[in-house]
């Protein structure tokens, strides 16, 4: 019984490296499933709502804030040449806590030890903000999350839970986003879920949103117990699949339904 | 003896397999008793074949409300399939389309694809629609209750024989 346990596990592992994965010359952006009017909404910054985030988070950039009385610009300057890239690298292996942090957790990081200020509550209006402004830096940058050899054990992790059946409906990430992202759900495009454009604004939403949001609503869809925000599986999956969708360009602050 | 609720993961799908040759040499109907320790109550129901013969309730289904729950987003239904319902603009296509249901399927079969398709096939998306265990991390607004209850598969089943073509 162990023993045909042990194979099965193995042919499990052994067939999922293979099975679902999508070729690179396949991996499409969330924004080429769009109508052309949501695609214009994203390219035109004077439509694209995200960018009052990107421009509220300049504001907060250049202003001084808790106990050290520093601007974020104090330490880091222009962001639109020293934040060139960077969220193009998150998350990333953060070697106070040995392991990967998001970029909301960076600025929150940044402001608790720099500026010695409180974090702020992920979803807020200021985190979003900041994030946006200094994702917005690398609009065009290829992702190359995930380059970091000690990042690896937490690649695999969040590759194993994004295959990994959960919730009431028992469906795995991989089941839609490798499977079937040529078909539709409800109406709606299934798309490839490649986070290339966060923090981003959905229409659904009426607001822009973390890929935390983004996957608890999903983890939530299939019935299963969303993670909390912040939680190491929820910076896992995000990693995993910034690491999938390496070498695609940038697109924050996407657009999209 | 296999117990319903109590499906094995996909981990163990080789000995699953291996089960599965065992049936027709074990017996040739399998008589299931649901989950013991679950929330909800689940009733026995036996497999035969690739079918549930018998209604789940005793009683055949109303095929009126069948439909009625088969459109209701909150059943899941057309998130993934289509079929006959023009009036419903937002339907899936990840499944077979549902028209003709009745002409490809008995009763029997809808009722076991409804209540378990992952035991006709492993590697499904098909959620199965009554069975609470073998599941992981369900949230707790669902923890302990199948997707559907009996009285609601057999409504679906008498709408879905209803779809010839």
């Amino acid at each position: 019984m162990r023993f045909l346990g042990a194979i099965a596990a193995t042919l499990l592992v052994v067939g999922a490296v293979g099975a679902a994965e999508i070729p690179q010359a396949d991996r499409r952006s969330g924004y080429s499933f769009m109508k052309p009017d949501t695609k214009t909404m994203q390219d035109d910054d004077t439509a694209n709502p995200g960018m009052l985030w990107v421009l509220n988070g300049e504001t907060l950039w250049n202003r001084k804030a808790g106990a050290a009385d520093k601007a974020c610009a104090d330490c880091h300057g222009n962001a639109r040449a020293s934040m060139k890239g960077v969220a193009a690298r998150y998350p990333a292996f953060d070697k106070a806590t040995g392991r990967p942090i998001d970029l909301e957790q960076r600025i929150n990081s940044c402001r608790t030890n720099h500026q010695q200020a409180t974090p702020l509550a992920f979803e807020s209006r200021e985190l979003l903000s900041l994030t946006a402004f200094v994702a917005r830096q690398s609009q065009g940058v290829p992702i190359e999350t995930g380059a970091d050899p000690q990042l690896a054990p937490f690649v695999a992790k969040g590759r194993e839970l994004y295959m990994q059946r959960q919730g009431q409906l028992n469906l795995g990430c991989t089941n839609c986003h490798d499977d079937n992202w040529d078909k539709r759900l409800a109406g709606a495009a299934i798309t490839q879920g490649h986070p290339t454009g966060y923090p981003l604004y959905r229409l659904e939403w009426q607001s822009l949103g973390s890929l935390q949001r983004r996957l608890r609503a999903c983890i939530t869809g299939i019935r299963a117990q969303a993670y909390d925000y912040g939680a190491p599986e929820l910076v896992e999956l995000e990693l995993y699949l910034m690491s999938r969708a390496r070498g695609m360009a940038m697109e924050a602050p996407a657009v999209r339904p | 003896m296999r117990n319903p609720g109590s499906r094995p993961s996909r981990r163990k799908s080789l000995a699953r397999r291996t089960y599965r040759m065992l049936d027709p040499i074990l017996a040739g109907v399998l008589l299931v008793l649901p989950g013991c320790a679950a929330a909800t109550e689940l009733r026995s129901y036996a497999v035969i074949g690739d079918a549930i013969p018998q209604s789940l309730t005793g009683t055949a289904g109303d095929a009126t409300r069948g439909r009625a729950l088969v459109v209701e987003r909150s059943s899941t239904c057309i998130l993934c399939h289509n079929g006959p319902f023009p009036e419903q603009k937002f339907q899936g296509d990840l499944a077979p389309d549902l028209s003709g249901s009745g002409s490809r399927w008995s009763e029997g079969q809808l009722r076991l694809r409804l209540v378990d398709a992952s035991r006709l096939n492993e590697e499904t998306i098909m959620p199965s629609y009554y069975r609470v265990d073998g599941l992981t991390r369900v949230g707790t607004l669902w923890r302990g209750k199948p997707i559907l209850s009996a009285e609601q598969i057999e409504d679906i089943v008498a709408y879905l024989a209803s779809l010839r073509e």
